[in-house]
This record gives structure tokens, sequence and C-alpha cells, in this order.
């Protein structure tokens, strides 16, 4: 039995009030009132598509092997890199061997579900054992624009192999077809899009029930027999539409998430997939769908181990921990919108050392410390002499994941003096609870509740801009531990 | 065995610019202006010195790199010039430099001087750090701190240890600033020179908490510089009064504080160290008893007052009684910053140390005016640069020659 052995999610803790975005732009679009209801989920200036991606991969991966993935498939359509491999970052990031494979997949909305389809074809094949699957958006679109309601930034994140399968792999079928829905060509920031009612009556209604009805017919289930279907589409009733030509019942459709999150583009099919399996019993069949220039769709059916996933965080656990926004301007300036007065503080260079960044890779993008083979002690960064000053041992150490492991705050401030995108700035010192510690910026914090002592955990985020270069640098921060509290 | 520094080297004379923001002066300017009282207090010529040690932090906004900004500026005749930069412990390592080479019988007379035109920077407080003017690795891992969001770190952990509350230690901080402020008043020199009230201080807009812009250091141009030589040349020249060097410590962080366990975060590591060796160099048994006054590197509140302890004057937690007690006021045992400080003067950089210095110097030959202690023996000054968690902490001890 192949299939899906494990997953995570990652929905960011900021919500944005639709109707914020409708009031400021309600004199020139008075037609956004009728998606203005709800909350989007709002990225940090921090997160980008790869971040985000990284946080729902280390949510499925944990309580797994991580040396036994053979390969790291990453998709999004809003890369932080066009030549660099995305995917190579994310492995780094979660430390994965180097004998890894890794690909990006984008150019098509339908990126995230191809992902799992060709990790699934990378397990059948019997080549590797184990595939991680992530998809992360966060997609930057126009002011008053209909997809700035619709969109969420998201990711989610499936482990594909043969141990302790929570979804049995039953077939794919794909369509393809360059139906242009929407595009966004080289140089170009935004989206350029098509008439809604073209895209929903000769898209998705024509197109997607093809591919689904394939994978009917050739995994031999009638409609009837699907517990779930889960298909993004920003437009409220095409799921239900096309199911009901299919003959699955409209309480079988799973809803597109709009009023909490938002749809999460190439990230979105696998983010509503880990939200049923959440809800899911076993012998469940889901398809799932996913649309663009074509339809990829496929079928799982929830096996006995999904009682294995309790501990996840999952979706249901990332959109539990919000918290509510309703600044527009600062949504719009965490997505690089306006054009602010940062001050001339804000004048560095950041260009990165690149061979600099290569040596220290595991260290900046993996967090990964030393740990002194004669004394013990951890510390981060590895370096050759310990720094347990009754050991000082030299060319002692091994690696040691730092990422992974809880700390609490040792010292802090906030400070209104230096640059940041989201004044005040917070860092302070981080003390690992099994030893080592480190300076390090803080983030998802609420103002006013930082304290020594404080419980943190490390994620991965963004740590500049080096804009003239259009390079993204990437380390780890501080995120406190917030507990059985919504903010 | 080596025996140390105490008494081989002698202060022969020294001169300090007007800090302040110096729109009408570029480094050059400055160190003209300090030099020219310099060498005329000393009795010798330009042309009698025989090298010279040059401080300067920020060259970007200085003279540039080298040693070539000093031997340009004051037309030194070809003479050895070395530039150095130690963080805020520049101005004194120039001291140390032009003290270590006179006492190594090297030259008669050596020059330290020191320079910073900070209000070339263009915004206020010290130029940012970004990524790459702080070191290749640094600047992809360190969070983007400023200098009062790292000493501001100290107060969090001072509370935490000591149990203290925030409003409580901000109130002891806030005297450390009252207190500087009343002292730089009497000052010609100082940048800042109007006495500021302790609800004055507590209720300026915040920085870095809990530090507000009053617990805050200035931002100045200024420039400082002595000629050094030996005791017996000094006396040869009919000196008398003689200030001599008594202790010259340094102490740099090794990666413990950052990286091991031991650190709390509430107080300097290399300070306490270098201290103990200062004293012993000094042949000092009790600061608090035998130290006549004390100029410490108040670049923020907190820095000075955790330092009260780290000197071993104040006992540990004891820093705020003494503060509020009056203990390091113009009229306390042990002034401090009795000529206003950093907090008053500013902090140009590479001439902190050698303005702290400057102070003791005319104190101990009585020549502070409004300001005059009543009979100095022992002066002792400190510069901490870098962060609290990793720094380059320098202590000098001057004196009377016995």
């Amino acid at each position: 039995m192949i299939g899906i052995t494990s997953y995570g999610g990652y929905i960011p803790r900021m919500r944005l009030n639709r109707g914020v975005v409708y009031a400021s732009n309600a004199w020139m679009a008075p037609g956004l009132i009728g998606s203005a209801n709800g909350e989007r989920s709002m990225a940090n200036w921090d997160e980008d598509s790869l971040t985000m991606a990284v946080e729902a991969a280390r949510d499925c991966l944990s309580g797994t092997d991580k040396t036994q993935i053979d390969a790291a498939y990453l998709a999004s359509v809003n890369f932080p890199f066009l030549d660099r491999q995305n995917a190579g970052i994310f492995a780094t990031a979660l430390n994965l061997k180097e004998s890894v494979e890794s690909a990006d997949f984008t150019g098509s909305m339908r990126a995230g579900l191809s992902a799992v389809l060709a990790g699934i074809n990378a397990v059948k094949s019997g080549d590797y054992k184990n595939v991680l699957v992530a998809a992360g958006d966060r997609r930057i679109t126009k002011m008053a624009y209909l997809h700035e309601l619709w969109a969420g930034d998201g990711a989610a994140s499936l482990l594909l192999g043969s141990d302790n399968v929570i979804a049995e792999y039953k077939g794919a079928f794909t369509v393809t077809n360059d139906f242009v829905d929407h595009f966004r060509g080289q140089d170009q920031k935004f989206d350029y899009n098509w008439e809604e009612r073209w895209i929903k009556d000769e898209g998705y209604l024509k197109i997607a029930p093809k591919a689904i009805k394939g994978l009917l017919e050739k995994t031999g289930v009638s409609g009837d027999k699907i517990a779930r279907f889960i298909m993004p589409c920003p437009m409220g009733r095409v799921a239900a539409q096309i199911a009901g030509k299919l003959g699955i019942g409209p309480d079988k459709v799973t809803d597109n998430m709009h009023a909490v999150c938002g749809d999460t583009a190439t990230a979105h099919p696998l983010v509503m997939l880990v939200s049923a399996l959440e809800n899911a019993s076993p012998g469940d069949k889901l398809v799932v769908a996913s649309f663009g220039q074509g339809c990829t769709a496929m079928l799982f059916e929830v096996t006995e181990n999904i009682s294995l996933m309790k501990n996840k965080c999952g979706i249901k656990g990332s959109l539990a921990d919000k918290k509510p926004e309703g600044n527009y301007i600062k949504f719009l300036s965490h997505r690089g919108m306006l054009e602010q007065d940062w001050m001339m503080r804000a004048e560095g260079n950041w260009r990165s050392a690149l061979s600099t960044l290569y040596r220290h890779q595991k260290e900046i993008i993996g967090l990964v410390g030393g740990k002194c083979k004669t004394c013990g002690t951890e510390q981060f960064p590895k370096a050759d002499i310990c720094v347990n000053p009754e050991c000082l041992a030299v060319h002692t150490q091994a690696d040691c994941e730092f990422s992974e492991l809880p700390g609490k705050i040792m010292t802090y401030t906030s400070d209104l003096l230096t640059y940041t995108l989201d004044p005040p700035a917070h860092y302070g010192m981080i003390v690992f609870n099994n030893g080592g510690r480190s300076m390090f910026d803080f983030t998802d914090y609420e103002p006013g509740k930082i304290e020594v002592g404080l419980p943190v955990q490390m994620v991965f985020r963004i740590r500049n801009f080096d804009k003239p270069r259009g390079f993204t640098q990437y380390f780890w921060k501080a995120k406190p531990v917030i507990t059985g509290e919504e903010a | 065995m080596a025996d140390g520094i105490r008494d081989k080297v002698a202060i022969l004379g020294m001169g300090c610019s007007k800090f302040g923001e110096r729109w009408d002066c570029g480094p050059e300017q400055l160190m003209v202006e300090a030099f020219e009282e310099c060498i005329k207090d000393a009795g010798i010529g330009r042309n009698d010195i025989q090298a010279a040690w040059f401080g300067q932090c920020y060259d970007e906004i200085g003279t540039g790199k080298g040693a070539l900004g000093l031997g340009m500026a004051l037309k030194l005749p070809y003479i050895p010039i070395t530039r150095v930069e130690n963080f805020c412990a520049t101005g004194t390592e120039a001291f140390r430099g032009a003290v270590y080479a006179v006492a190594s019988g090297a030259c008669d007379f050596a020059l330290a001087q020191g320079v910073e035109k900070l209000k070339d920077t263009g915004y206020g407080g010290l130029p940012a750090i970004d990524g790459v003017n702080s070191g290749s690795l640094n600047g992809q891992t360190m969070p983007n701190i400023s200098a009062p969001g790292a000493f501001a770190q100290l107060a969090s952990a001072y509370r935490a240890k000591h149990g203290v509350s925030w409003n409580d230690l901000k109130r002891a901080i806030a005297q450390v600033s009252v207190k500087s402020h009343a002292n730089g008043a009497k000052n010609p020199k100082a940048h800042l020179r109007k006495p500021v009230s302790i609800e004055q201080v507590m209720a300026s807009p915040i920085i870095a908490d809990p530090l507000g812009l009053f617990d805050c250091c200035g931002v100045s141009d200024g420039s400082a510089c002595a000629v050094v030589t030996t005791p017996e040349i000094a006396k040869k020249m009919g000196k008398t009064n003689l200030v001599t060097v008594k202790a010259l410590q340094l102490a740099v962080s090794n990666g413990q504080e950052v990286g091991y366990k031991d650190w709390d975060g509430s107080y300097f590591a290399t300070t306490r160290k270098a201290a103990k060796r200062a004293y012993e160099e000094a042949g000092i048994k009790n600061p608090r008893e035998e130290l006549s006054m004390i100029e410490v590197h108040d670049c923020f509140s907190i820095t000075e007052f955790v330092t009260y302890e780290d000197l071993f004057i104040s006992p540990e937690g004891g820093a705020t009684k003494d503060v509020l007690d009056g203990f390091y006021d113009a009229e306390g045992k042990i002034p401090c910053q009795i000529d206003g400080g950093l907090k008053c003067f500013g902090h140009p950089i590479g001439a902190s140390g050698l303005r702290m210095l400057y102070e003791m110097y005319l104190q101990l030959h009585g020549r502070a005016g409004e300001r005059q202690l009543k009979d100095p023996k022992f002066g002792l000054t400190h510069n901490l640069g870098g962060f609290p968690f990793s720094n380059v902490n320098a202590i000098s001890i001057v004196g009377r020659y016995a």
C-alpha cells in the first residue's frame, strides 16, 4: 500500500478582516462587497511562500525519521527565487540528508497537486521510499482587486510512502488544456485575469469534470461513494456544481475556506486535503482536484492509521492560533505594496556574501549548531573550539539541530530605533533548554507580553531583503509559545 | 616577570576639543583644536613627537581608513602612526599604544589622539550596522541591533535576577542621568549643559525598552589627545605634580557570554575581569575606599548602573541604593562622571576614552574649575564597546606620581 503517511499545515497567525479592505476601496470598487465577508490569512512581513512551506513541512515531519526522505518537492507560484532552487533552501532548512532529490514545481495553480502526483509516482516506481511534498503561496495582488479578497496565505505538506499509510493512493487522472484564466508574464508583479463568468462556465465547469470523471472511471468508484470532494475554487458554488455533475452529493463538498483563510493558490488543494483528513474516518474516499491549465484529480482512501495524526498542528491548529488584524495599510506594507519612508537606517547594504552563506549554510538556513563529543556541551554556532571554558576541545563537535529544541527568553528589548518592517523590533538572548544560546530576532509576539523566561520555539523566517539585488535573506527567529489563548 | 605599567609613564599634556554638534568642523579641525591645547600644555614641539596612535571608529564618516587622517591633519613629520579601532574602547586603545611605546623605551614622546565626526551621519544616533559592515557572517545572522537595544537587554536580565520592578529600575537609572546632567552643566566643553529632573528623564520617549531618550548619551563630534613620556623626562623638563599611569587593562569577550551557560545577562563579564587586573596593577586593595573619582562608560544609563557593581564599588544588587543615596554624585564618596560623562559630552567613539582621561588629568592637576574635587588621588576610566553579550572592556587608572 502506498499513499499519504503524514501531513502538516500552516496558516499564518494574522487574519485580515475583509471588511477593512472593502471599506478602504469601496469608493472605487463598490462591487467588492460581494466577497468582503469573513477574514483572510495574512503572512507576517517576514513570511513568504518558502517559509510557510517550511513550517508546514516541520509539522508534517514531527514524529517521523527524516533521514529516510528520498525526495523533497516544493510547489508555489510565488517562489522567492526564479533561478536558485527553492526546494534546495527548503531541504536545507529542514536539514534533510544531502543525497535527497529536490525539485521546484511551479507555473500553474495545479503545481501543488502535480508535486503530490510526482511524489506518488516516485514512490510507486520503487525508487524512493519516502517523498516529502509541500506547497506554499503568498500571492501579491493589486489593491482593490477581487483576488485580494479571495486569496489567503498558507501552506501544507504531505509525506508520501508506504509505511503507516494514513490515506491510500487509489489513482489519478489529469487533463491538460492551455485554458488561460489568468497569467503572469516574466517581469510582471501582478496576475492578469479574464472574466470570471467565462472562467467558471468554460473552464471549471467543462474541464474539471473531465478529469474527475476520468478518475472515477479509472478507479471504478462511483460518485456516490465519495466521502469528501476537495476542489479549491474561490467562486463559491462552483465545486458543488461540479460535484453535482458527477453524482457526488452536495454535503460531500469540502468548504473552500473563504470565510476563515482564503485561497492559498498552489497550496490550497493540500490545505483543504489536510483539513479534510483532520475530520476523516477510516474508509473515507477522498477526491482532491486542482484546476489550472487543465485539471488533476487524485483519489485517496483513509485508513485506520489516521489516528496516528492526533498530535499534528495541521490546518485546524494553525487556524485556531489567530490574531485578528484590522489594519489594511499594514497588510499592504507587509507585502511591499507601499512606498513608505523607513528613514535612513533602512538604506543599509544587505548584500549576502554567497561564499560565506555556503560555508555556513547549515548554520544559517538549517540552524544546525554543534555538540562537543568531549564534554557534551550543545552550542550555537558550531565552532572549531568548544565554548565550555573547562573543555576547549578542538575539532570535537558533531552537528546538533537547534530548530526543534525548546528555549526561553533570557534577555530582551523592544527597539524603536533600529530598522525593521514591523517596528518596534523585538530581539534578545534565547537559551535552549538543553544548553546553547544565541541572540535572535523575535517574531509573532504579543507586544507588551514579552518577559524573561517566556518559552519560545524557533521558526524559519525572512531576515532581510537585499532589494537592489533581489535576494531574500533567511534565518531563524524565536516565536513566543502562546498557549491556550486567542489574542 | 612582568610587573605592569604602574608609574612607568607620565601624561605630559592633554587637549580636548569642545564636544557637540560641530557643524563647523570636520574631523581634521577637531583634531587640530585638541592638539593645539595638548602640545602647549606638554611644552614640546610638534617635531618632538616620535610616534602616534590614532583612534577612529567610523572611518567611513571620518577621515577614511588608515592612519593618514592624523598625519595629514597635524602635518606630523613622517613619523610612525598607527590607527586603532576597538569599538568604544578606541580612544583608550590609542592611549595604551602610546603609553606602551614610551614604557618600552622605543620613544621619549608619543601622541595618542582620538576623533569622531558622528554628525556627518545624516540622522540621530550612531550609524546603523547593516549587512556588509558587521562582518560577512554576522551580517547574515545577527539581529538588526541598535546600540540602545543591545544595552537595554541588561535591564531585562537585571530585573529578573534581582527581582526589581520595571518602575524601580527605571527610577534608579534615571538618577544616573540626573546626576551626570548636574555635572555637565558646569563644564564648558560639554555638549549638553542643562540640568534635568528625575521626572523629565522618566517621561522621555522610549527608544528601546526600558531606555528613554534621556537614558541615552548624546551623539556628538569631538577629539581629545594626550602626549606621554617617562616620569624621568617630565621631571627633567621641570614638570611637577606628575600624573602617571597606574593601570591599563583590557578584557575582550571570547564567546562564553553569548554561547555558554554561565552568564546571566545582567552584568559585564569583561569589566569584572579587567577591573580585578587593573586594581592589582595599580596596587588598589579596596576600590570603594581608595578611588577618588571614576569616569565610566555611560553610553546608556543602565550601562553605568551595572558598571558600579562590575567595578566592585557597589555590592552586587546594591547599585540602586548607592545611586539613589548620592554615592556617585559630585558631593558623594566617589563622584562618577564629574565632567558630565558621555551623557553630556556625547560619544564621539574614538575620542571618548581620551576625553575621560582628560578630566581625570585636570582634576589631578587641580585645573577642573567649578567641578574641582578636593584632593583626588586615583581616577579610573572605563570603556565598554560592543554588546553586553560580547564586548571589549577597557579600564585605565591614573593618579599622582608618588
